[in-house]
């Protein structure tokens, strides 16, 4: 039982201070479960990163999963993942709240049109992060080592869904499975 | 919007589905959500879409769980907002509890990585696609504010590594600033 409280706290820290998304949360996620609780070792914690950026899912939910049942077993694993979500349970409501009570104000219009271009770049830049992995595997960017394939890939997906339409998620299965097809050929 | 039972299931079926395929971060589930909520069940309109990103993305926790909240919200009060949480935790924990038995396989599997490496570029595409139409959205309001502020927090972010939430902080407050001059400036004209 104490064990299970432990984990509910520290997953609650870690959903409350995690703020900015992805891998802001990863030196909290570290500090909580390798060095404070000694939950998981540095090696299976860099195996635990590995794996969450192959898997579905945000990178708290997918730490709880694995912490929680590694220790504790599915219990484990539900309470650690509620408690990554109760902070934004709580703060998201508020702020939901403020959102569509004062959203016709004036000076709320104003925060809200500076904030929408700001969402753009941020997307932006969180893609432009993802190609550089894609198309130089994270080292440096050069004309020789970029990977033609996924060059290639990428633009021909770009041109299906702008001109097509198409579902983003079939996209993704489609480009998934190309590079099975690659890889057997 | 009806707040019967096949509401609440559409909510929870679109939200496991779309939590299922966000690889690679966060701001993925984002082009998803659009393409879902926005354009093809017509639930939320597109402005509001960018509204509840920055809200998602100003709270603490995951982008996609806060994302999902919000929506879930919107579309069935509270008991969406719970609704929809759960259709977006569930996939990964499902995954996550059954491939962390055997993780090492998994992780040295020569045919996940070829899967993973294929899906990235997908991914890149996917969000150049709903980064192209949302420019195009801000660009076409002809506003040299929202302009100015879009390169600059994309300057702030990519190349500075500035903490997120300082830069929407700095924005809300230029938002703010530029709205209450705004008003002094048509006072102004009202008195001449």
């Amino acid at each position: 039982m104490t064990l299970l409280l432990k984990l509910f706290w520290a997953f609650i820290q870690i959903g409350l201070f995690s703020i900015g998304g992805g891998y802001a949360a990863l030196p909290l996620i570290q500090e909580q479960i390798v060095e404070k609780n000694g939950w998981l070792s540095m090696s299976e914690f860099v195996d635990l990163v590995t794996i969450a950026e192959m898997t579905p899912g945000p990178i708290a939910i997918n730490s709880a999963t694995f912490v929680g049942t590694s220790i504790a077993g599915v219990p484990g694993a539900a309470v650690a993942t509620f408690g990554v979500i109760v902070p934004s349970l709580i703060i998201v409501f508020t702020l939901a709240y403020v959102y569509y009570r004062f959203q016709d104000l004036k000076q709320m219009q104003g925060i809200l049109g500076a904030l929408r271009p700001v969402v753009v770049a941020l997307i932006a830049s969180a893609g432009l992060s993802i190609l550089k992995l894609a198309f130089w595997n994270g080292g440096a960017v050069s004309l020789e080592k970029t990977n033609v394939t996924s060059v290639i890939i990428a633009i021909s997906a770009f041109f299906v869904l702008r001109k097509f339409k198409t579902s983003p998620i079939i996209v993704m299965i489609a480009t998934g499975l190309i590079g099975i097809l690659l890889y057997l050929l | 919007m009806k707040r019967d039972f096949k509401l609440y299931w559409k909510l929870f079926a679109s939200t496991f589905y779309l939590s299922a395929f966000t690889f690679g971060g966060g701001f993925v589930i984002v082009p998803l959500m659009r393409k879902k909520f926005v354009e093809e069940l017509h639930w939320i309109e597109e402005k509001e879409m960018l509204d509840m990103t920055a809200i998602a993305q100003s709270s603490p926790g995951a982008i996609a769980v806060n994302a999902s909240i919000i929506i879930g919200y919107r579309v069935g009060g509270i008991l969406g907002a719970f609704v929809s949480v759960l259709g977006t935790i569930l996939p990964p924990f499902i995954i996550l509890s059954v491939i962390s038995h055997f993780y090492t396989q998994f992780r040295d599997s020569a045919i996940v990585a070829a899967l993973m490496h294929g899906m990235r570029a997908g991914i890149v595409a996917v969000i150049a696609d709903v980064v192209v139409s949302l420019a195009e959205g801000i660009v076409k309001e002809r506003k040299v504010s929202s302009v100015l502020i879009m390169a600059g927090a994309f300057i702030a972010t990519y190349f500075f590594h500035i903490n997120i939430v300082f830069i929407i902080l700095a924005a809300a407050l230029i938002g703010l600033i530029l709205s209450i001059t705004a008003k002094q400036e048509r006072k102004d004209g009202e008195k001449q």
